[in-house]
């Protein structure tokens, strides 16, 4: 557990010295967001309407954008090798990395999303929904996004690839989280969207790091 | 303690080695020789548990390896740099020691680092350090490490006369106390005894 919390630590710590890295995925989120309003112009029944779907679409992209960086520096400096052969389980510090991820690239989503909600003119009730379906989305993404991060190590323009691999497996999540708001706006209650995007949360905490270790072991050969 | 036998390794179709073998008891070292491309550091990786063997086994402690056993007694350094840029040599080394499961006191570490001949480095980023002092940093984790096999890959590389006789005093230290040591490397090493292996 020790060793969970120090590469939590680390990487928080290596965060915090390349501010810029971490701080890209945020701006992009805040910046496509204003966009729209921008755009359509001021129309609050068509904003309200497509708010959750455009919340939703823009975390799941910044979130992708912070995946390639959550193993390729590790791996080519070689201290992804030395974790893989420390006497702690790689899984451990694999679940850890996972979570400084999540607490760089997706808790910031979450906290700023109920100010960003505010240009689509929703309702207290329903940005209160929206950071709700986030945060138990968010950490979803980070989990599914580590395999596919994991899967791309060491190729060439596995950027790319990364994306191709790991959107359509976002697509779940898209549905349920931007579901859940929309249902809420409907007067239909999120409760039903909220548990299975919990319940898909339970799932991803158990298995992703699972398959994320077997990924890194397989890229380390 | 460390047995290996029959060990054979190939890439793509070019077969590197097949029935490689031999065997550590405590304070013996063997050099790993070899031309470039011979399968050096593929033997060393696959001897630590990087990548499959074709062939063959490797037992520790009479057990088969790799074990959670294995890896505690154990110490690899390759040709990676395996330190952060942009972290401090103190901070590196108690980072790698805490996701070790070690807990390492700043005293005990700035002591390697000493040893190392980093003294007034240690609160640099590593990043504004030359080739042969990032080299160090690493090799203080010999110091900080409790392990029993050191197995370290073209670890002379890029070191100044000076370091390379006090690796070479580390790992005779090593071997006096009941330590293992593999060893690569194209230059003659500055460590009496030693097993040969020639790939």
């Amino acid at each position: 557990m020790n060793a969970f919390l120090a590469t939590v630590r680390r990487d928080l710590l290596l965060a915090l010295r390349r501010k810029s890295e971490v701080l890209t995925a945020v701006f992009f989120f805040v910046i496509v967001t204003s966009l729209f309003p921008l755009g359509i112009g001021p129309e609050p029944g068509l904003l309200k309407k497509i708010a959750p779907g455009i919340l939703w679409v823009a975390a799941l992209l910044a979130t992708l954008l912070g995946l390639p960086r959550l193993f390729a520096a590790d791996h080519s400096d070689g201290t992804l090798e030395q974790m893989a052969l420390s006497p702690s389980p790689l899984g451990l510090l694999v679940a850890g990395k996972i979570l400084a991820h999540w607490l760089l690239c997706g808790l910031p989503l979450v906290l700023l999303a109920p100010v960003l909600g505010l240009q689509f003119d929703l309702d207290a009730s329903t940005l209160g929904i929206l950071t709700l379906a986030l945060l138990l989305g968010t950490p979803l993404l980070s989990l599914i996004g580590a395999i596919g991060a994991a899967l791309t190590l060491g190729l060439r323009g596995g950027g790319v690839l990364l994306a191709l691999l790991v959107l359509p497996l976002y697509i779940p999540a898209l549905i349920f989280g931007a579901g859940a708001v929309e249902a809420h706006i409907a007067g239909l209650g999120a409760g039903g969207h909220l548990s299975l995007l919990a319940a898909m949360l339970a799932l991803a905490v158990f298995f992703a790091p699972w398959a994320t270790t077997a990924a890194v072991r397989i890229a380390l050969e | 303690m460390l047995n290996v036998s029959g060990l054979a390794c190939s890439r793509g179709e070019r077969r590197l080695f097949s029935d490689v073998g031999f065997a550590l008891a405590a304070g013996e070292w063997l050099h790993v020789q070899g031309e470039n491309g011979s399968g050096k550091t593929s033997l060393m990786r696959l001897l630590v548990g990087l990548s499959p063997a074709d062939a063959g086994q490797i037992r520790w402690r009479n057990e088969p390896a790799p074990s959670v056993e294995f890896r505690r007694d154990m110490i690899y350094l390759g040709h990676h740099a395996a330190v952060k840029e942009d972290l401090t040599p103190l901070e590196n080394l108690r980072l790698a020691a805490a996701l070790d499961g070690i807990e390492l006191d700043e005293g005990a570490a700035l002591a390697a680092l000493i040893r190392l001949g980093l003294r007034g480095r240690e609160e640099l980023p590593v990043r504004v350090l030359s080739a042969g002092q990032k080299r160090r940093v690493l090799l203080a984790r010999l110091l900080t490490r409790p392990a029993i096999l050191w197995v370290l890959d073209e670890a002379f590389n890029a070191l100044d006369v000076a370091a390379v006789k006090l690796l070479g005093e580390l790992i005779a230290e090593h071997l006096s106390t009941g330590g293992m040591a593999v060893l690569t490397s194209h230059q003659p090493l500055p460590v009496p005894g030693g097993k040969a292996l020639v790939l």
